[in-house]
């Protein structure tokens, strides 16, 4: 009995070690390439290592151009993110009222959707009422699925917090405005801004859905999707990657850090 | 003046208008568009959309034998996926629920969100870096020696293929890297919330540690597993960039959506075709809500 537990145990520990390596060697592996020497292969091991690419993208226009409207995009659809999504946490928290689920499901729909149904539709609605491509476009489609990263962190924490403050706030003589200003923002705001920081990461990596809504204007990941179809310069590409790796950790990261309470409580 | 703000409904009703603006016209009316695009019809002869209701363009698709072929290409390989991220995900989940070293637990924890939010492009990119032909996988066979093994491997028919990065299996081996994370925290979050006293009161009643494991946790996981296959088979259902850079190039319902709309330039084809997915999600989604599944998302 004992032995066979123990086999568990080492067992269950193989396939944990394997399975990290296997999720993080790819990633690791970009990072090692952004350092090559080749320019035209992908040679494994390279023939050298360099800097130099590092500043050759730095040099490139079109990169920046790509990155400047990403950021836009990705601040803009957090903002609109952040307003819907906490607005809704806060009507569906404590009150329960007729259609309380289709809200939710309402929220979940754009990522439960594959990509590329809500990328078609959007799109195929774009052209029908004639709309031209513009940033805004592509910051309507991306708002829809960022709100249920606020929605969802904002409802966690309202949960959390005992709603007897707010009571004590009415009581005291505070109006729901300053109840709201004074008492239920500042507790759930670590929240928000970690929901603000997933919503961020995702729009700023979305390819999907902007192919359809963004016309022919470059965002970051598409500027890497028609690098991988036709390639240019691959070091380049590399280092754009190594960034785009770096512009998404950082949040994710950062959003753990200001929710960590909540996921050490569910560790118990 | 602040009755008003009391009135619940009144508050409540202004707090989803937004919500309610955004989702349900923008995005579902946007779905609708979608919808009634698909009984739209491309005129044979002049390739002009015919906006006329018909079911013309679904007997088209359910029609012809390899539109058929890509759905059945496509849900297979979005079952496999699910299927393969459940059987590894869920020792992972598991170990991460028994480990007791505060450490490690929220570089565990970390180990999975960061691959799971980091870049999908970067991730595929990674993959066609690997299994490229003087790729690290092919270093590490010829150094190893292994080819034999590889060649094998490559040889089984349908699923295999000329290299690896043109085949089945190479697809399949980056859906299941891309998604894992996917399923495992899912599967985490439900193992936390099992209340201790559930697994106490079963060793309590003299149940073996196997006997509680098969009657007490694994249903209570469910849930969790649901929750993680709504994405593991969602994301397949309509992912074509990873059949564009990896596959063979046989089609899969994304690649058959986007071609379709692009340069064939028959919307409402594409329409039909994007609805096979949302159908096939929606009973899922219904079924998932049936074992409680939302509250694991």
């Amino acid at each position: 009995m004992l032995s066979k537990i123990k086999l568990g145990k080492v067992f269950s520990t193989i396939i944990t070690i394997l399975c990290y390596l296997f999720l993080h060697i790819p990633i690791a592996l970009i990072i090692f390439y952004s350092f090559s020497l080749d320019e035209k292969t992908l040679e494994f091991p390279p023939s050298g290592y360099t800097l130099k690419w590092f500043s050759v993208a730095f040099q490139r226009e079109d990169i920046w151009n790509a990155l400047r409207l990403s950021l836009k995009v990705a601040f803009i659809s957090t903002l609109i993110a952040l307003i819907l999504g906490t607005f809704s946490a806060l009507a569906i928290y404590r009150h329960d009222f007729f259609g309380k689920e289709v809200i939710s499901f309402l929220v979940i729909l754009p990522i439960a959707l594959p990509g590329i149904v809500t990328g078609i539709s959007m799109g195929s609605a774009i052209n029908l009422l004639e709309i031209p491509f513009s940033t805004y476009t592509i910051v309507i489609a991306h708002s829809t699925f960022c709100i249920v990263t606020v929605y969802n962190n904002a409802l966690a924490r309202l949960r959390r917090n005992s709603y007897s403050l707010v009571e004590a706030s009415l009581d005291l003589g505070a109006n729901p405005f300053q109840t709201f200003i004074y008492v239920v923002l500042p507790n759930i705001s670590t929240a928000l801004l970690a929901g603000a920081m997933l919503s961020f990461a995702l729009s700023f990596d979305e390819v999907i859905v902007t192919t359809f809504t963004a016309g022919q204007q470059q965002t970051i990941p598409i500027w890497m999707l028609s690098e991988f179809t036709r390639p240019r310069q691959r070091p380049v590409t590399n280092v754009v990657a190594v960034f785009v790796i770096l512009a998404t950790t950082l949040p994710i990261l950062f959003a753990y850090y200001l929710t960590r309470e909540e996921s050490e409580q569910s560790n118990r | 003046m602040w009755k008003l703000y009391y009135n619940k409904k009144l508050t409540i009703f202004l707090l989803l208008l937004p919500l309610l603006i955004w989702l349900g016209l923008v995005y579902l009316g946007s779905l609708f568009t979608l919808l009634l695009n698909s009984f739209y019809r491309v005129d044979d002869f002049s390739g002009v959309i015919v906006r006329e209701i018909s079911l013309s363009t679904f007997k088209d698709l359910f029609g012809q034998r390899t539109n058929l072929d890509i759905i059945f290409r496509t849900v297979a390989m979005a079952s496999s996926v699910t299927i393969t991220c459940i059987l590894i995900a869920f020792p992972i989940a598991l170990f991460m629920y028994n480990n007791k070293n505060q450490f490690l637990k929220p570089i565990l924890y970390l180990g999975i969100m960061l691959p799971l939010w980091s870049s999908y492009l970067v991730k595929v990119y990674a993959w066609k870096l690997i299994l490229a032909k003087q790729g690290i996988i092919n270093f590490f066979v010829e150094l190893t020696g292994t080819q034999v093994f590889l060649d094998s491997l490559l040889s089984i028919p349908v699923i295999g293929g000329t290299s690896l990065s043109f085949s089945y299996m190479g697809i399949y081996l980056v859906f299941v890297y891309m998604w894992l994370p996917y399923m495992i925290l899912p599967i985490y979050a439900s193992l936390q919330r099992i209340p201790l006293n559930l697994i106490l009161a079963s060793e309590d009643l003299g149940a073996t540690p196997s006997i509680t494991f098969r009657k007490i946790i694994i249903p209570l996981v469910v849930p969790g597993i649901v929750a993680g296959s709504i994405f593991t088979f969602s994301l397949t259902l309509g992912d074509y960039i990873v059949p564009t850079i990896i596959g063979n190039s046989s089609y899969f319902i994304g690649m058959a959506v986007y071609t379709h709309q692009g340069t064939a330039g028959n919307i409402p084809l594409a329409a039909a075709f994007s609805i096979v997915p949302i159908i096939i999600m929606l009973i899922y989604l219904m079924l998932a809500k049936r074992i409680g599944a939302f509250d694991a998302i």
